[in-house]
């Protein structure tokens, strides 16, 4: 019998976080099944949206075990509360127009390369193999915002407009990426978890790049909003959980 | 164009290919058909794209999002068949966008519980099979190919929407009910989707001479109910018609009537979801105007700026 450590229970945070990030911007891009500018497009949302869900599968099923209380994939998915949820508030927002989708998945994918990339190396054997997949993945996710910045932004002037505002919208949300609280650096301290500080170098180089190539400026704000990691959300997020958990909640301990 | 030559070469099972020469209205009729098949995908992401968000596990949501998918795929590789006939994509869109050209009766009607994603899967994707197997032997070979690898991907679906619904069916009396009233719902639709009977379709028997069409509605139809009362039965399902028989003769099951007064109300357009699919597709392709206008001026800009420096 294994006893559940200090350590493990690290882990199965750091799982979580990851997990709660992927499965929750899965179900934005989600909304827009059927919704997209054109078919290809339908292909392509939807095929980041599966590698995000097979990401959060594979992080909730890893923190489940690490915790040792014998919740799986589905029970951490379905049947945590609002304050328990502790994805970044970034993935959240709501989906706003293609522009403000693509400026998202811009920040996001752009941090989830240099962060799968340094977790190939974690000490965690587990969370290292769910990098190994996830480190290719999000590379097509990259390129794929990227293509679609550059072109809205070095579009018409409609999509420069559009777009722009996108980034202007989303960008304050992007700090809470780099974020270090106590539990990462015993992680870090450790060589589980990826250090935020070498991320955000790489992130903020390939983000200024694209907006460059693209016309478009870099936001400038003051304003950080924060507290995704410790269960505080958005009101927009209450209305996905909702749409989430509910018919699973519905029919309680039952197959599906 | 000798009709009677490329009739007889269609009939020997020899394929057409895009730069052969072929009749005006056997160019037509297939451009209408692919299109037709081409818009019935990507409205039929709608109801099943709908449950996506909600769906009762992450395995059932994962199988769900790469369906839907598949059905984005589906429409691409039709489009572009048709295409090889010298049609449009944009055109056949607005075509759809305008009410010119049809899709499948079946998207017009509701999901409305996670069964109907089962029912969807087990007896919308299997009558299409039976629609469509026997056209990967179609005269017109880019059609014939997309149906080839367009099977494979919806028996698959079949096979997990029939895997779906048998867990509901053993499932609590709540899944229970949810799995009979869906079967109840999309059984009689279900029987709609092979066309009216063959006496009634006028264009069975030029198809027929095309080898575009190999079976009649009636056999398809008839191949489908044969497949998929035994599966309803395996469930513990009752499938909705007190007339249903096993003909002991012939081994055949016999259904009621099909009620094709219903069926000509949603092909006139007043079904459930007519009205709502169309909408959302019009506005879909709407909202996305400027996201395309983007990516060509984006491609335009950058084509001239190439030639400046070639």
């Amino acid at each position: 019998m294994t006893t559940t450590t200090e350590v493990d229970l690290d882990v199965a945070t750091y799982c979580l976080r990851l997990g709660d990030d992927a499965l929750v911007l899965a179900q934005r891009l989600c909304e827009w099944a059927a919704r997209s500018p054109q078919l290809e497009e339908d292909v392509a949302l939807l095929n980041l949206a599966l590698d995000l869900l097979g990401q959060a599968r594979s992080l909730l099923t890893l923190a489940g075990v690490r915790e040792g209380r014998g919740r799986d994939e589905d029970a951490l998915a379905f049947l945590r509360d609002e304050p328990d949820v502790v994805n970044l508030q970034l993935v959240e927002l709501e989906n706003g127009d293609f522009g403000r989708t693509m400026a998202r998945q811009l920040l996001v994918a752009a941090y989830a390369v240099p962060l799968w990339q340094a977790l190939c190396a974690s000490t965690d054997a587990d969370l290292a193999a769910i990098a190994g997949k996830a480190v290719k993945e999000v590379a097509y996710h990259l390129d794929h915002a990227r293509s679609w910045v550059v072109r809205l932004g070095d579009g018409t002037e409609e999509s420069h407009r559009r777009v722009q505002a996108g980034f202007d919208e989303v960008w304050p949300y992007g700090f809470e990426l780099f974020e270090v609280d106590p539990l990462l650096e015993r992680l870090i301290a450790r060589g589980v978890a990826a250090d935020p500080a070498a991320l955000q170098q790489v992130w903020r180089a390939t983000v200024e790049e694209v907006l460059a190539e693209a016309t478009l400026v870099v936001p400038e704000t003051g304003w950080r909003p924060t507290g995704g990691r410790s269960g505080a959300h958005t009101e927009a997020f209450g209305y996905l959980l909702a749409e989430l958990q509910h018919l699973h909640r519905s029919h309680p301990g039952v197959s599906w | 164009m000798d009709e009677q030559a490329f009739t007889a070469r269609v009939t020997g099972d020899d394929r057409v290919e895009p730069r052969d020469e072929m009749p005006d209205g056997y160019r037509r009729t297939l451009v209408r058909q692919i299109a037709q098949h081409a818009h019935s995908e990507i409205i039929g992401m709608q109801p099943e794209g709908n449950w996506i968000t909600r769906a009762p596990s992450l395995r059932r949501k994962a199988i769900l999002v790469a369906k839907v998918q598949d059905e984005a795929g589906h429409g691409l590789y039709l489009y572009s068949a048709a295409e090889t006939l010298g049609a449009d994509r944009d055109e056949l869109l607005d075509l759809l966008h305008t009410g010119r050209q049809k899709y499948s009766t079946i998207f017009n009607y509701p999901a409305t519980s996670w069964a109907d994603v089962a029912a969807i899967g087990w007896l919308v994707d299997g009558a299409a099979i039976v629609n469509q197997v026997p056209l990967t032997r179609c005269s017109y070979g880019p059609y014939a190919r997309a149906m080839v690898r367009i099977c494979k991907e919806e028996s698959f679906h079949q096979r997990q929407g029939f895997e779906a619904m048998a867990v509901l069916a053993a499932g609590s009396p709540a899944q229970r009910r949810m799995a009979q009233e869906a079967l109840d719902r999309w059984w009689w639709p279900a029987l709609m989707m092979f066309g009216p009977s063959d006496v009634d379709s006028p264009n069975s028997a030029q198809s027929m001479a095309w080898g575009i069409k190999r079976f009649s509605n009636d056999e398809l139809r008839q191949r489908f109910v044969d497949a998929t009362v035994p599966q309803a039965e395996f469930l513990g399902l009752v499938v909705p018609d007190p007339d249903l028989r096993r003909d002991e003769e012939t081994g055949h099951y016999r259904t009621g009537q099909i009620d094709w007064s219903e069926f000509a109300t949603v092909m006139r357009g007043d079904g459930p979801c007519n009205r709502e699919r169309l909408a959302r597709r019009v506005a879909a392709h709407d909202d996305g105007g400027w996201v395309r206008e983007a990516a060509a001026a984006y491609a335009a800009k950058h084509a001239a700026a190439r030639a400046v420096a070639a």
